[in-house]
């Protein structure tokens, strides 16, 4: 009988993400996969999978599963929701054993938006276009855990998990302050330093394509126009007319008309990806290469 | 042709402006010979090609590179090469916004499905929807803006023009798009490989279809 989780509660969304798909930007589908990928990452690692294997990405907690057909190491990352096992806390950021039939419950975080809990196997339901990511946008892959759902777990992978514990993450910084480098269409702007001056708000809108911002506004250029479509990138700070900031994140789109002004440094944009709405957010100019 | 223009974008890539949709897929064709090393994604667009860099590659080497990049001068959006794929788009012509696009093309309608028709576009990139190229070239006569008041239900297989581009819904969506036709052809399916009937640089031949169309 092979291992597998039963979907018990979800909380405000729970989702199986990957390393998401590359390559298809060409046909309108984006990267997308785990939001925060550090932290993917990581609770990979501390069960010994090799990378890419799915987990499962939990917005302000609220999920319970129950473990069916043997036992099972886990680990959660990312914010740092408290864990139970069959009521009795757990460690996070840590390989935590579950007997079989045990209950796995996590709670919503004191701080931070999206922990991940990896199980050693990764969650093995079918991908689509290569990754088991759910893309909001696109809607595409695996759907959003549901009551009921039943997920198979893959085989054992061959390696043992090595550490105890791993280094939690701190996300009480506030406000949060992300780098950025300035451009590519800066001079769309009336003045781009507006973004750096305002302190902003996640507004309630923040979700996997983008963290909406409030709190000012970068206004657009006189006579500006119209930008023809391009490229985006997770990162992206970009302003819509009305001038409140967005940040791409996971799920954002292939291509955009309105001007990105500051891109995010990459080791930065996980840490935007745990900004929950209604936190104060800043952002400071660095160079780029 | 004046020379690309490479922009900051972040420390993740570089955003390459060039002239015209033409030469970003002049551009692309030239990145799909001779793929610098350290790219991890190209996303090409009207008159970019955002450039990706894998996670710690130097971008002032991935920018000269660029630079060094063999790229011809000309060459029309249609110039799609002797391989080039040629997808035929049959199209029941009996679209809300026909008779719109007729009287701002100064064109009667027969003449707005003969101009579509009546040349190849090409699928310059995507974007928007899973499925969904935005197809360049065509005859220039077609330019149209955008309708003022977005629908917030077009259906799948609609096809449309907005701007000097044209395209197809792959499935049901608000858009704001000029319609005058649409098509029985699936855009976008999952079951088959690859999924996406129109890939960047495909040639698209639309013709007038033959048997009835599905009531709608």
């Amino acid at each position: 009988m092979t291992v597998r989780l039963r979907v018990l509660a979800t909380g405000p969304l729970a989702l199986v993400q990957d390393e998401g798909r590359p390559g298809l930007t060409g046909v309108g589908v984006g990267r997308s996969g785990a939001a925060d990928r550090t932290a993917y990452a990581l609770a990979n690692r501390v069960v010994a999978n090799p990378p890419g294997l799915a987990a499962l990405e939990v917005t302000l907690g609220g999920l319970e599963v129950e473990v069916l057909g043997g036992s099972l190491t886990v680990c959660l990352t990312g914010a740092p929701a408290p864990l139970f096992v069959d009521d009795v806390p757990a460690g996070t950021h840590a390989p935590v054993t579950v007997p079989e039939g045990g209950h796995v419950r996590v709670d919503p975080p004191p701080v931070g938006l999206r922990s991940y809990l990896a199980v050693r196997g990764g969650v093995d339901v079918a991908p689509v276009l290569g990754s088991r990511s759910h893309d909001v946008l696109a809607a595409l892959g695996p759907a959003p855990l549901a009551e009921g759902d039943e997920l198979p777990v893959g085989p054992t992978p061959p390696e043992h998990p090595a550490v105890d514990q791993v280094a939690p993450p701190r996300y009480d910084d506030d406000p949060v302050v992300l780098r950025a480098v300035r451009g590519p269409r800066d001079g769309w702007v009336e003045d781009p330093d507006v973004l750096v001056a305002t302190t902003w708000t996640a507004t309630e809108r923040t979700n996997r394509i983008g963290m909406r911002l409030s709190g000012g506004a970068v206004q657009h250029a006189e006579g500006a126009g119209e930008l023809p479509s391009e490229g985006v990138w997770r990162g992206a700070i970009q302003v819509p007319p009305n001038g409140e900031p967005v940040v791409f994140l996971a799920d954002h789109p292939v291509t955009g008309g309105y001007p990105v002004v500051g891109v995010v440094v990459d080791a930065d944009v996980d840490r935007a990806a745990q900004v929950r709405p209604g936190q104060q957010v800043r952002f400071r100019w660095v160079s780029g290469a | 042709m004046s020379a690309p223009t490479f922009l900051p974008y972040g420390d993740a890539g570089v955003l390459v402006e060039v002239d015209d949709t033409a030469a970003v897929l002049r551009w692309s064709d030239a990145l799909q010979a001779h793929r610098p090393a350290g790219v991890a994604e190209i996303v090409p667009a009207a008159r970019t090609l955002l450039v990706v860099a894998e996670p710690g590659a130097d971008l002032t080497e991935l920018r000269s590179a660029l630079g060094a990049l063999d790229v011809p001068n000309s060459g029309a959006v249609e110039d799609a090469g002797p391989d080039a794929e040629v997808i035929e788009i049959p199209v029941h012509y009996d679209g809300p916004d026909l008779a719109d696009v007729a009287q701002l093309t100064g064109l009667s309608e027969d003449e707005v499905v003969a101009a579509h028709t009546g040349e190849p576009w090409r699928v310059a990139f995507g974007g928007f929807a899973p499925g969904f190229g935005y197809l360049s070239g065509g005859d220039p006569r077609l330019e149209v803006p955008r309708r003022d008041e977005p629908r917030t239900r077009v259906p799948a297989g609609a096809v449309g023009l907005a701007g000097t581009s044209s395209g197809v819904y792959p499935r049901e969506s608000p858009g704001g798009w000029q319609l005058i036709g649409t098509t029985d052809v699936a855009l976008w399916d999952l079951d088959r490989d690859p999924p996406a009937l129109l890939r960047q640089g495909a040639l698209v031949q639309f013709t007038v279809a033959q048997s009835p169309g599905a009531q709608r």
